[in-house]
């Protein structure tokens, strides 16, 4: 077998298989040193002095959902934009250049097409209802 | 096939001795070699990133005009061994309401997603572990865990001030990375490839060679990765995660001890990364201002020092960014991302294509002096 033949899944295995030695070493040395005095009141979740209420495992903003959504949609296209990208200096030389750009316009018009629909929409503000109110007080 | 660090090295003569030594063994010898060069990185960074606690006191108080730590060692030097020994010796608290497992999960993740993006970081031309052929994008996608650590952490603690943080961190890290991406795409379309190795190729030492100069949209680019690099590692002004004015600490409220330690060692060497990320995409890397014919390790050594020194300037222009500005709204924050950052993002994007097929892949330097390649 020749180095040549070792790809680079080997560096990235043993350096993650470092990064956990190094936090379970950590975690092992914490464990030798560290003082145990556990207690109940030393343990419940911290709120500034006040006793807590509830879990914190509840329902939260559903703007957060909006943006994972957005998130995702701009995600997979950019990953889908990856290759075209790496091959375009190719695909240039080749004269294909022109043939190549008009591709990945008309994908990348797709994407602002979408991005200007959630604009449009109201989903890129935070405060969602409070835009809508306001525009709707201004008519 | 794939440059490695160990067919890089193959090609000395001492790598034959070496072979001589392990018995032929090029799997045992190639393991040894990797895990050697990791753990020195390991180590490294480890420095790095307790130095950059360090680094941050001192400049915020030079910002602040303050002293800063110098207790420690000539002038506080050591007091980043002074804070590792002091988590060592805390006591580990968790909640009692909390989600063990993640909860012991989330920092590891943190740890793991950092660490292993080292994997493709190039020192120089050849010290690089991996040169994947999608290195940039192993790169893109490995550090994804980070914020997966953030959510989780702020998740499996059960608390609502690490529960806020953690949301905010999610929300704020996955809207960022869209503009990074966005941005990493037009330096992967002008140099025709995702690996490392290639965009520091078409690259060289001198300024006007750089991707940040090629034409008006990378030097765009540059701006809108290095913002949105800061939001994807919750630094300052953006570090609305761990907002220590409204939520206490963010999604690491709750976390103690060595466990806490982990979280501020990744958040700080992944500054690091980002900033040599933006080195070798965009400032030539460790590329040497003159050509080199022949390939000897002290050259090499020269490359990796002109790649630490950019990179820990841009470390230093992380911190001062930091001690400049005021933190943003969340409602700031977003509008930031995705009315401002990502549309610019795609404008550069489509600029740097329109520029590559109108001046045929030419950066201004070769229009204007004549070069070309």
């Amino acid at each position: 077998m020749t180095p040549a033949q070792f790809d680079g899944l080997m560096p990235i295995v043993i350096l993650m298989g470092l990064a956990v030695l190094m936090f379970w070493g950590a975690h092992f040395a914490s464990v030798l040193l560290a003082p145990k005095k556990p207690s109940h009141l030393k343990s419940t979740p911290y709120e500034c002095g006040e006793m807590p209420v509830g879990s914190a495992w509840s329902a939260f903003n559903v703007r957060f959902y909006v943006v994972g959504l957005i998130f995702i949609i701009f995600d997979v296209e950019s990953v889908l934009m990856f290759p075209v990208a790496s091959i375009f200096q190719q695909l240039n030389k080749q004269g294909d250049g022109v043939y190549a750009l008009e591709v990945f316009l008309s994908f990348i018009t797709i994407l602002v097409v979408g991005i200007a629909y959630c604009w449009r929409k109201g989903d890129l503000d935070w405060v969602k209802s409070f835009q809508v109110s306001l525009k709707e007080n201004n008519k | 096939m794939n440059q490695t660090l160990v067919s890089y090295l193959s090609q000395y003569e001492f790598y034959d001795v070496l072979l001589g030594l392990f018995g032929n063994n090029q799997g045992l010898l190639a393991t040894v070699i990797y895990f050697l060069f990791a753990a020195a990185i390991v180590g490294l960074m480890a420095t790095i990133g307790g130095l950059g606690t360090y680094a941050e006191r001192k400049i915020s108080a030079d910002i602040q005009q303050r002293i800063g730590p110098n207790r420690v060692g000539p002038y506080g030097i050591l007091q980043f061994l002074a804070d590792g020994v002091k988590m060592l010796t805390k006591e580990d608290v968790m909640p009692f309401t909390a989600d063990k497992f993640l909860f012991y999960l989330a920092p590891m993740l943190a740890l793991v997603g950092v660490l292993s993006t080292l994997a493709v970081l190039p020192w120089s031309s050849g010290f690089i572990m991996a040169d994947l052929n999608v290195g940039i994008f192993y790169l893109i996608a490995i550090s994804s865990l980070v914020g997966v650590s953030v959510f989780l952490g702020g998740y499996a603690s059960n608390s609502k001030w690490s529960m806020l943080g953690g949301l905010r961190g999610a929300s704020q890290i996955i809207s960022y990375e869209i503009p990074v991406t966005i941005s990493i795409l037009s330096i992967t379309l002008l140099a025709g490839g995702m690996g490392f190795g290639t965009i520091l190729s078409h690259q060289t030492g001198t300024p006007i060679n750089w991707y940040v100069f090629h034409n008006p949209f990378s030097f765009i680019a540059f701006f809108v990765y290095g913002i949105g690099a800061l939001a994807e590692t919750n630094r300052a002004p953006f570090d609305l995660p761990e907002a220590e004015s409204e939520l206490v600490s963010g999604y690491h409220t709750e976390y103690t001890g060595m466990r806490f330690g982990m979280f501020a060692l990744a958040e700080y060497i992944e500054v690091f990364v980002v900033c040599g990320v933006a080195t070798a995409l965009f400032l030539g890397g460790g590329n040497l201002p003159f050509n080199i014919t022949l390939d000897i390790i002290p050259l090499q050594l020269a490359q990796v020092a002109i790649f630490m020194s950019k990179a820990l300037l841009l470390y230093y222009v992380v911190i001062w960014v930091r001690w400049t500005f005021p933190r943003l709204r969340v409602d700031q924050l977003m509008t930031i991302c995705w009315k401002y950052l990502t549309p610019i993002a795609i404008f550069n994007l489509v600029g740097c294509a329109i520029w590559t097929v109108v001046f045929n892949g030419k950066s201004i330097a070769d229009l204007v002096f004549g070069g070309g390649h």
